[in-house]
């Protein structure tokens, strides 16, 4: 396609000519530009997928901590705070914390281990011997020694973890909860 | 639509083009017409040629390795203690990290290979002559600048391979005379290298030498359109007098064929065989062998021969004086005659000295293969890189951080130190354990990991080992100890505390 070839300097026709690139030889036009539109896509998405990776990337089975031997546990008569050790990722990192949990029985005598984060707003609860129940010092809400609610603006009773017993060992999943709802969900 | 002007209001087109509303509707506020043909109708003497498409290669795997580039800089830390977990985390574990960083190595190679028959063909067709010896310059120029960002790159990842590589490339301008030792200093911050070398090769990877080579690229463009297109070798230098052919549309598709070709290669390379990363730095490693990235292994090979005085005329004078002829090719080799085989001299100079970087290059790897010993510990290196490669991603412990829960009250304080484990921290410490075995125990080449070792030996078996060591333990030259029991406890806690 060698038509185009023509001397220096151009008439003002070949120039209005010439200026007309898109419109003319359009085809080929087409052809580029769907190509590179078509390219831009496909390596659109390694680029996307690579940027959105921690928006997709599944959250880790929280794993066990050690609260202690269970039969420690066996006599309990009131609520007792553990620390117990959390690893969590962020990212490239993993932190190791130490949180802390209560263990008490529910009303059926069975051991319940409490996160202590307040299910309001997500404060730390406190054992409180005189009242004889949870007390959370931000906002005033109170709850049973089994953490059910009795008051205050928490829109529920203190969360639960999850338990096991290995090896007389008594463990716990350690997971945060969302505030502000009147059912527990993990949050992510 | 030519706007009606005070002598012809009722202008219109000799042959009104059929344009959508659109486009005229961006063209009346941007000029878009004006600038699509100033960018597209260039006139190229001689037509369209496949010779020409190496400068836009060169455009696009830049434009390659800046998208790439960024995006690892999404995860990506420079400072010493996270560089090599956080190319780890992209390497591993990241969607699509293995490819975009592979992407972005192999775009590191395209760029110097692309840039050399970009300079091969502009020399051999004379292209420097008529006016453009600014556009020569410019060139030269942003080579170096190419060369630059390779050289501040390698040292990012922080393995071993990039750490030694740059230990030894900021030593060798260490040995320039008067200069040679501040030039050291400034590039790594410092006596040593450290977390400071990787700041400023960082800052220089991403900030610096991407700004110069922008401006040097805008103005290498704008010096080729203003002299124009230099045509084949049969042509005119300052007054071309053959046929032209407009850039748009056949030579655009020459150019986005070696785009295609480009994407193909670096695509399926990055694909197929991702890049490497080796092992985490250990400084106090004795045996790696630095190797730099091949483009510079000429180099390397020519540092070999030049001792004592000698080395400021092998790595000073000589290379300074090619550099100074490189650049002023154009005031050399002035005729206006731009046939190669009618510039013997100056052909067969470039030819000869690019001759003498290919066998420097070739007898540097056949060096390396003809040693045994140097054979053995390069492959036993490219091992331990596959072999890491291999390993699952570990991330890194840090200490306690502040939970969700923002009150402070019982607040998450890090485990109380254990006095058996800094105890074994100074046992460890003050026998120089980490010289052959590694930081906290982790393992180099030439001792193995012993971190968490108290799972594998209860203390009393472990002493036993010390008092009497292994043949394997005698051959790397592990000194004999005389530990207690209770040196044993503690090295074992604080290693185990490592694990």
């Amino acid at each position: 396609m060698s038509d185009e070839a023509s001397p220096q300097p151009q008439t003002p026709e070949a120039s209005r000519e010439a200026v007309a690139v898109p419109e003319r030889r359009t085809f080929v036009g087409v052809m580029i530009g769907a190509g590179m539109t078509l390219f831009g896509a496909l390596a659109s998405i390694p680029l996307l997928r690579f940027a959105l990776y921690p928006v997709f990337a599944k959250a880790s089975e929280a794993a066990w901590s050690d609260v202690g031997p269970a039969d420690s546990f066996a006599s309990l008569s009131t609520p007792v705070q553990k620390l117990v050790t959390v690893a969590s990722r962020d990212g490239w990192q993993e932190t190791v914390a130490e949180r802390p949990v209560y263990v008490t029985k529910d009303k059926q005598g069975q051991l319940r281990v409490l996160t202590a984060i307040c299910p309001h707003l997500g404060c730390q609860v406190a054992w409180s011997a005189d009242k004889q129940g949870f007390f959370c010092p931000c906002h005033g809400s109170f709850f049973a020694p089994d953490g059910t609610r009795i008051s205050g603006p928490t829109p529920r009773s203190m969360d639960s973890l999850d338990t096991t017993v290995q090896n007389g060992q008594l463990k716990v999943r350690y997971q945060y909860f969302r505030q502000l709802l009147p059912d527990k969900e993990v949050s992510d | 639509m030519a706007a009606p002007t005070k002598q012809n209001p009722e202008q219109v087109e000799p042959r009104a083009p059929a344009r959508s509303a659109l486009w005229k509707w961006i063209d009346d506020r941007t000029g878009i017409d004006a600038l699509m043909h100033e960018a597209l109708d260039e006139p190229i003497p001689g037509g369209a040629r496949f010779a020409y498409i190496f400068g836009s290669g060169l455009l696009f795997v830049f434009l390659s390795q800046v998208i790439t580039g960024t995006f690892l800089a999404l995860y990506y830390v420079p400072s010493a203690d996270h560089a090599h977990t956080t190319v780890a985390y992209i390497t591993k574990e990241v969607a699509a990290g293995a490819f975009l960083r592979s992407l972005h190595v192999y775009g590191a190679s395209a760029m110097v290979i692309i840039a050399v028959l970009h300079i091969f063909q502009t020399f051999l067709y004379g292209s420097f002559k008529g006016r453009r010896e600014l556009l020569w310059f410019s060139g030269s120029i942003l080579f170096a600048l190419v060369l630059g960002m390779a050289f501040t790159g390698y040292l990012l990842p922080w393995d071993q391979k990039a750490y030694f590589a740059t230990a030894v490339g900021t030593n060798v301008p260490g040995e320039l005379p008067v200069v040679g030792n501040m030039v050291k200093l400034v590039m790594r911050g410092g006596a040593q290298l450290g977390t400071l070398t990787i700041s400023r090769f960082f800052v220089a990877h991403v900030f610096f030498i991407p700004g110069l080579m922008i401006l040097f690229i805008g103005t290498h463009l704008m010096l080729f359109r203003k002299a124009g297109p230099a045509g084949p070798m049969n042509e005119d230098p300052y007054e071309p007098k053959q046929p032209t052919e407009m850039f748009y549309p056949r030579q655009l598709i020459m150019d986005l064929s070696l785009a295609l070709a480009l994407i193909v290669v670096l695509g399926g390379l990055a694909y197929f065989y991702p890049a490497a990363l080796g092992p985490q730095a250990n400084p106090a490693d004795t045996q790696f062998l630095p190797r730099p990235e091949w483009y510079y292994r000429s180099l390397f090979q020519w540092l070999k021969y030049w001792h004592g005085g000698g080395v400021v005329i092998g790595i000073g004078v000589i290379p300074a004086v090619i550099a100074v002829l490189f650049v002023l090719i154009p005031f050399l080799d002035r005729r206006p005659d731009r046939h190669p085989w009618r510039r013997p001299i100056s052909v067969g100079i470039f030819v000869l000295v690019f001759l003498g970087i290919v066998f420097l290059e070739a007898q540097s790897y056949r060096d390396d293969a003809r040693d045994p010993a140097t054979a053995q510990q390069l492959a036993l290196q490219d091992q331990q890189a596959a072999d890491f490669m291999k390993e699952p991603f570990k991330p890194e412990t840090s200490g306690s951080a502040p939970g969700p829960a923002s009150s402070d009250a019982g607040a998450a304080a890090a485990a109380a130190p254990d006095p058996l484990v800094a105890q074994g921290q100074q046992v460890f410490t003050s026998h120089a354990c980490n010289a052959c075995h590694g930081e906290a125990g982790a393992g180099t080449p030439i001792a193995p990991k012993i971190a968490g070792i108290g799972q594998k030996y209860p203390p009393d078996k472990l002493l036993d080992v010390f008092n009497h060591p292994t043949a394997k333990m005698d051959a790397g030259h592990m000194p004999h100890f005389q530990f207690t029991i209770d040196d044993v406890k503690a090295i074992e806690a604080y290693l185990d505390a490592q694990h």
